[in-house]
């Protein structure tokens, strides 16, 4: 039992973290209907954005944790929201209305040269950081077990939580939501009700980034430990939570990426790590099976 | 005029240097070094400014370009012939006169055994993509995972040629059976999945594919892979320079010894298969099962109206196609003599659908072409490592935005209706 809330606490802490990155994928699909095969990576430009961005604040002489947390993070957030803009303005964006595949072609390439290009630009070898944000609470302590819950596993939930709500209002509420979910449905349609439709994607692409950079400050604070090839996996990880969740679907995004942190930290810790990953695809294979369109997905509807 | 427009491009060309090097300041302006105290920041203001220059020059550059070239670079040059695209007689006759230079390609007075070995490569990668073209080309479905039907064919190969001693020969339609068997087996739950659902588990599948042969020590070596994988013999003749079993190929001919035996007949090998694949896919365009698998790409519920079952078509066409990786998968064990889960990642499979989709979804010497520009050229720039890799991932952008329906398109279906009209008239 103890041992299983543990693994919960921990599942819950990854799967925020892929729940934020699942957001982009999701974002990008519903409006453009492309795999933004990239995104993984940009998010591991999120993640070196906010390492040096530390790194800055040390040099500066910044030493009150919290705030220097607060302006990595707006930090990261504006160098990666960059990033994801430009990687739309220049690859996606003249492929638009071309076929389903020069996009993601367009999108792998991309992937290629942002990993090669943080290759070169910062090293091969594994960034270490030392932890940050120390301490953490004794949930339950029996015999020689206790279930902890460390103040960073805390912020992280919760700073996913608030920014999923936000996120949730103002695709809701904002008139910038509306034009969204306008562009979502019918991008011509849209554009003759007076949208700017390519603003609106240049927006979703700038969110995308930025929902990704808090993830990689989170991977770097958690971890420890990053590197130029950590994209790919998490990129993986988490277009499959968005799959798993219905792909176009954004509380469908969350869910996912948390089921998908979870079904990780359970197999790891009840099974075998080294068949971590096996696990996830099996489960997610599974389940589109006997739900073609993911969890929360609206079915399609053929019309001839 | 000519002021105004220096003047548009020049705000242009600011604003995009200003991003440029917004862009550079983070990750080229600071640099992590990391030592045995941890990490510390090395400054290289300069890198931000050389971003910001070129991006600057470049984007005038362009702008004079595009100005002085006027309507011929425009970007959708080429695209509206797609449909019109017949392969025609002179599209025909090109391929033959390829297959020629194929074939004379290690007797030509430049060629030797570091171009041959490139392109028994680039003859590698040509057959994956006509593989691949199979289910993405023809059938339509988005396949991400090709390069595990790749991997099951070299380990099946490595593995009943080490553990049993079987002959090249007989390995070759035993891993073609095996990958397609195991197409098989992803295929029956998933491929009534739409496109990018389909996409995502392929991909899931190959990575599944890599963890196992990762971690299953007993039997793939984990990430040691295999070593000493047995080499390829000429109808029962070795290519070694002495043989304790029997005559080696250069003995049985009576010729000197040379390891450029082996490398030319690899060649020659992979040649055959490759043509081999390539007639199959002509041939079964032309066929019931062909051409249900284009009728189900252009539309599927049509297709079911027709009484063509969509599963069974789609399954024929995944496992066929992983059949000719299969055979691709075993040529590259016995070439390389030593595999590990290392040559079976992701880039692998997005370079064999970077060559399919770039080469023009469809079109067999678009393929072609497609294979010698992404695996052919690069392999001249061995030495620049990282700034090749760094190259590749910008040219696979560039190209597709040169040309986003790929070198060579070719959708048009492969039996017309006119044709058979004309015919029967």
């Amino acid at each position: 039992m103890d041992y299983f809330l543990q693994q919960l606490i921990n599942g819950a802490t990854l799967g925020a973290i892929y729940g934020l990155i699942a957001l982009g994928y999701t974002m990008v699909y519903g409006i453009i209907g492309m795999i933004n095969f990239a995104h993984g990576d940009i998010y591991m430009v999120g993640a070196f954005i906010s390492l040096i961005g530390l790194m800055v604040m040390g040099a500066l002489g910044l030493t009150f944790i919290p705030l220097a947390l607060f302006l990595v993070v707006l930090l990261a957030m504006i160098f990666t929201a960059l990033y994801g803009w430009t990687v739309e303005r220049i690859a996606y964006r003249p492929l638009r209305g071309s076929s389903r595949l020069a996009p993601l072609i367009s999108a792998i390439g991309t992937s290629i040269f942002l990993q090669n290009y943080v290759q070169i630009a910062q090293g091969a070898r594994a960034k270490p950081l030392p932890p940050m944000v120390r301490g953490s609470v004794d949930l339950i302590h029996t015999g020689n077990f206790q279930v902890t819950i460390s103040y960073l596993q805390i912020m992280i939930i919760a700073l996913t939580v608030v920014l999923m709500a936000g996120f949730t209002f103002m695709i809701r509420k904002t008139s910038l939501g509306r034009a969204q979910r306008a562009t979502e449905q019918d991008m011509t349609m849209a554009s003759l009700l007076g949208i700017n439709v390519d603003r609106t994607i240049s927006i979703t692409f700038i969110i995308g980034a930025s929902l990704a950079a808090v993830a990689g400050l989170m991977v770097t604070l958690y971890y420890g430990v990053i590197d130029f090839y950590i994209g790919f996996i998490a990129g993986i990880k988490a277009f499959t939570a968005a799959v798993l969740g219905g792909i176009g679907s954004l509380p469908g995004a969350m869910l996912g990426g948390f089921l998908i942190g979870l079904i990780e930290a359970f197999w790891s810790g009840y099974f075998s790590v080294a068949y971590k990953d096996v696990g996830v695809f099996a489960i997610l294979v599974l389940v589109l099976i006997f739900r073609p369109t993911g969890l929360l997905g609206k079915p399609e509807i053929e019309k001839v | 005029m000519t002021a105004l427009r220096l003047r548009t491009e020049l705000v242009d060309a600011l604003i995009a240097a200003f991003v440029a090097a917004l862009l550079a300041l983070p990750l080229l302006g600071f640099k992590l070094t990391d030592s045995a105290t941890g990490l510390s920041l090395d400054y290289r203001w300069p890198l931000v400014g050389y971003a910001a220059g070129a991006v600057f020059t470049g984007r005038l550059a362009i702008g004079q370009l595009r100005h002085f070239f006027g309507a011929r670079f425009d970007r959708t040059r080429g695209q509206s012939d797609i449909y019109s695209a017949d392969p025609g007689r002179a599209r025909i006759m090109f391929g033959w006169a390829l297959i020629a230079i194929a074939l004379v390609l290690p007797w030509l007075p430049f060629a030797d055994k570091g171009l041959v070995d490139k392109a028994t490569l680039v003859l590698i990668y040509v057959m994956l993509g006509w593989g691949l073209n199979i289910v993405v080309g023809l059938a339509g479905l988005l396949d991400l995972g090709y390069v595990a039907f790749y991997a099951i064919g070299a380990y099946a190969y490595a593995l009943l040629a080490k553990t049993f001693g079987i002959s090249f020969w007989l390995c070759l339609p035993l891993a073609g059976l095996l990958a397609a068997s195991f197409g098989i087996l992803l295929g029956f739950p998933v491929l009534r999945l739409r496109g990018d659902y389909l996409a995502i588990v392929t991909l899931g599948f190959g990575e599944i594919i890599r963890v196992i042969l990762q971690n299953w020590g007993e039997v793939t070596g984990g990430p040691n892979g295999i070593n000493s994988v047995p080499r390829p013999t000429f109808f029962g003749l070795p290519f070694s320079a002495i043989s304790p079993t029997g005559p080696t190929f250069h003995e049985f001919f009576g010729l000197p010894f040379s390891p450029v035996h082996r490398i030319y007949f690899l060649y020659y090998l992979i040649l055959a298969l490759a043509l081999f694949t390539n007639i199959f896919i002509i041939r079964i365009r032309r066929l019931p099962a062909g051409r249900a698998w284009e009728a189900l790409r252009e539309d599927e519920t049509a297709c079911k109206s027709l009484g063509i079952n969509p599963t069974l078509t789609k399954l024929a066409a995944f496992a066929t196609g992983a059949c000719f990786a299969g055979f691709a998968g075993s040529f590259f064990a016995t070439r390389q003599g030593f595999i590990s889960p290392e040559s079976f990642s992701f880039i692998e499979s997005a370079i064999i659908l970077a060559v399919v989709v770039l080469g023009g979804m469809g079109s067999q010497i678009g393929i072609v072409f497609a294979a010698l520009l992404l695996v052919g050229l690069p392999e001249w720039f061995r030495e620049l490592e990282q700034y090749r890799m760094l190259a590749f991932g910008a040219a696979m952008v560039l190209i597709m935005l040169w040309r986003p329906r790929g070198l060579l398109a070719s959708r048009s279906p492969t039996v017309r209706l006119g044709k058979l009209a004309e015919a029967a008239s």
